[in-house]
């Protein structure tokens, strides 16, 4: 059991204005035509997210995505989707959880955890699939 | 009812979360203990601990008598005897026994009519018969309000119905539905109902008897009772000709190297050394209730539902399911833009339980054209404050949304 005190440390400001903000103005949000696209959902809430890949020699030169979700989860893509355009390939498929945890800088709780990881774990699926495990 | 002697009984309730006295709207998921279940079954740990319908020793005669008890109050709270009060691993078991069992009475062809506001748990497992037995699965319609009309029932049973599945009360919108109707259209048409009461023995009267179902399903957790465990009731003659899914110890009169006979009625249903412990819990938990009595709960919750509709009737939030007169104590709702985790979540940091998601019913979410909901549910201990509460805590939603 957490003790109380800390369990409120701990969730204070999930909801801070940049989470907040990029919930309400999602950077990199829509489709993009004949690029690597990847769905996928989230059974606990029924989230549902699309992500197209733009991949010219190894590096994603343009990436977006489109879905229903929490903020945690629609702030994360944001975030997410930001960070990697223009890294290559090789270095999203290795990037870690921690990266994007931290990219996040919230505390979460376990359930919430699964929100913030949806989008990260979907693109590196879509990427291994296409490209094998560097 | 005296709210406030009953929220001693809950050592829980005293709990703190997030620093703010705990208030736990998430009832319909699973409901708190009160001391009285955790005692009964310490005591049967700390004093006569043993195994039941076996030794002829003084714990194993204290247990299997206890054990056999529980059965019977469980059985009292419904009005059903002994015979037709089986013990399951719960709502979910239940219905999936009775599915087994009424299988090979469903030929190609043949009808199974379920509701479109049914858990996954009394859908999937007619769906599989369905595709096994080459059977039509049917959907009797909901208004627009979450209710099912008498026509929308007469329309969908039919002469080729066998099996009429249905919830008595829904986990999502809170319509109470009409089950003795349901019965009387099914028997017309020489069709068997099965009911899914994992929501209804809990919270308000139900007396097999009137009601005149012919299966009905529950789980202990829900109705103050302990995980595990949960209720089968079938009629005497129904359960006498049904085939039991579960083979061994316990549920049969006599083996030899080639054959077996049956136990008599409820232990036909009950293989295998069963959760003693959580049995007699659930006897505690039926005990309690009708202590209390059930009629009593209702209409406490009826007071809440009435305030919580009062409290959610605003602009900025939709909110699911029929008029209060339908339904029990289960509001399901949406804070326009926000999803129903980020509500959850705050509320959360006020100390608030509820329930954000699809509630298991991904088909009845979809024809909301919502993804999921945000499900206050209440319980006989729950209070009108506690809504005040919730009240708050939705203005620091909005705002945070704003
Ligand atoms: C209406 C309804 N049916 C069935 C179930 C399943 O109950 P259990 O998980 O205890 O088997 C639930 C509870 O989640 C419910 O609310």
């Amino acid at each position: 059991m957490i003790p109380a005190d800390q369990d409120e440390l701990k969730n204070a400001g999930m909801y801070r204005d940049f989470i907040l903000d990029h919930y309400k103005n999602p950077r990199n949000s829509g489709t993009i035509e004949n690029a690597l696209h990847k769905h996928d959902s989230n059974p606990l809430c029924g989230d549902e997210l699309d992500v197209y890949l733009k991949i010219e020699d190894g590096t994603i030169v343009d990436i977006k995505f489109q879905g229903h979700g929490c903020a945690i989860s629609q702030a994360s893509m944001s975030m997410l989707t930001d960070h990697i355009k223009g890294k290559t390939v090789e270095d999203v498929i290795n990037m870690e959880k921690k990266e994007m945890l931290d990219m996040l800088g919230i505390e979460l709780s376990v359930s919430r955890v699964k929100c913030a990881l949806l989008g990260f774990l979907t693109i590196k699926k879509g990427l291994v699939e296409q490209h094998g495990n560097t | 009812m005296n709210v406030d002697k009953i929220r001693a009984d809950f050592p829980i309730l005293q709990r703190k979360v997030k620093g703010k006295p705990l208030v736990y709207f998430d009832n319909a998921a699973t409901s708190q203990k009160p001391k009285q279940v955790i005692d009964a079954m310490h005591d049967y740990y700390l004093n006569y601990n043993a195994n039941v319908h076996r030794g002829v020793h003084q714990l194993s005669e204290e247990a299997s008598q206890a054990y056999e008890q529980a059965h019977e109050k469980v059985g009292k709270l419904i009005n059903a005897e002994l015979e037709e009060t089986v013990f399951t691993r719960g709502t979910t078991d239940s219905i999936n026994m009775v599915a087994a069992g009424l299988a090979n009475t469903v030929e190609a062809g043949d009808e199974i009519v379920v509701t479109g506001m049914e858990h996954h748990s009394n859908l999937v497992p007619w769906q599989q018969v369905a595709k096994m037995k080459n059977a039509v699965l049917k959907v009797i319609p909901l208004t627009d309000d979450g209710r099912i009309e008498e026509r929308a029932i007469a329309d969908t049973v039919t002469g080729k119905t066998k099996i009429v599945a249905a919830t008595h009360m829904s986990n999502s919108l809170g319509t109470i539905n009409n089950v003795q109707l349901m019965s009387k259209i099914a028997h017309e048409n020489d069709a068997l109902t099965v009911i899914d009461g994992a929501q209804s023995v809990p919270h308000f009267p139900v007396d097999v008897k009137k009601l005149d179902v012919d299966f009905l399903a529950f789980s202990a957790h829900k109705m103050l009772g302990p995980t595990g465990i949960g209720g089968l009731y079938g009629k005497k003659k129904l359960l006498e000709e049904l085939h039991p899914a579960s083979f061994g110890g316990g549920m049969i009169r006599e083996v030899t190297e080639q054959d077996a006979s049956w136990a008599d009625l409820p232990w036909k249903f009950e293989a295998g050394t069963p959760p003693i412990a959580a049995g007699i819990g659930f006897g505690a938990a039926a005990d309690y209730l009708l202590n209390i009595g059930m009629q009593h709960i209702h209409d406490h919750e009826r007071k809440l539902t009435i305030k919580a509709l009062d409290v959610l009737n605003k602009d900025t939030i939709d909110v699911y399911g029929p008029a209060a007169d339908h339904r029990g104590g289960v509001v399901t709702f949406n804070v326009k833009g926000v999803h129903a985790h980020d509500v959850s979540s705050l509320l959360d940091d006020e100390g608030i339980a509820v329930r954000g998601g699809h509630h298991c019913n991904m088909p009845l979410m979809k024809k909301l054209g919502i993804q999921g909901s945000v499900r206050a549910s209440f319980y006989l201990y729950n209070t009108e404050e506690e809504l005040d509460v919730l009240n708050n805590a939705l203005g620091k939603v909005a705002k945070v949304f704003s």
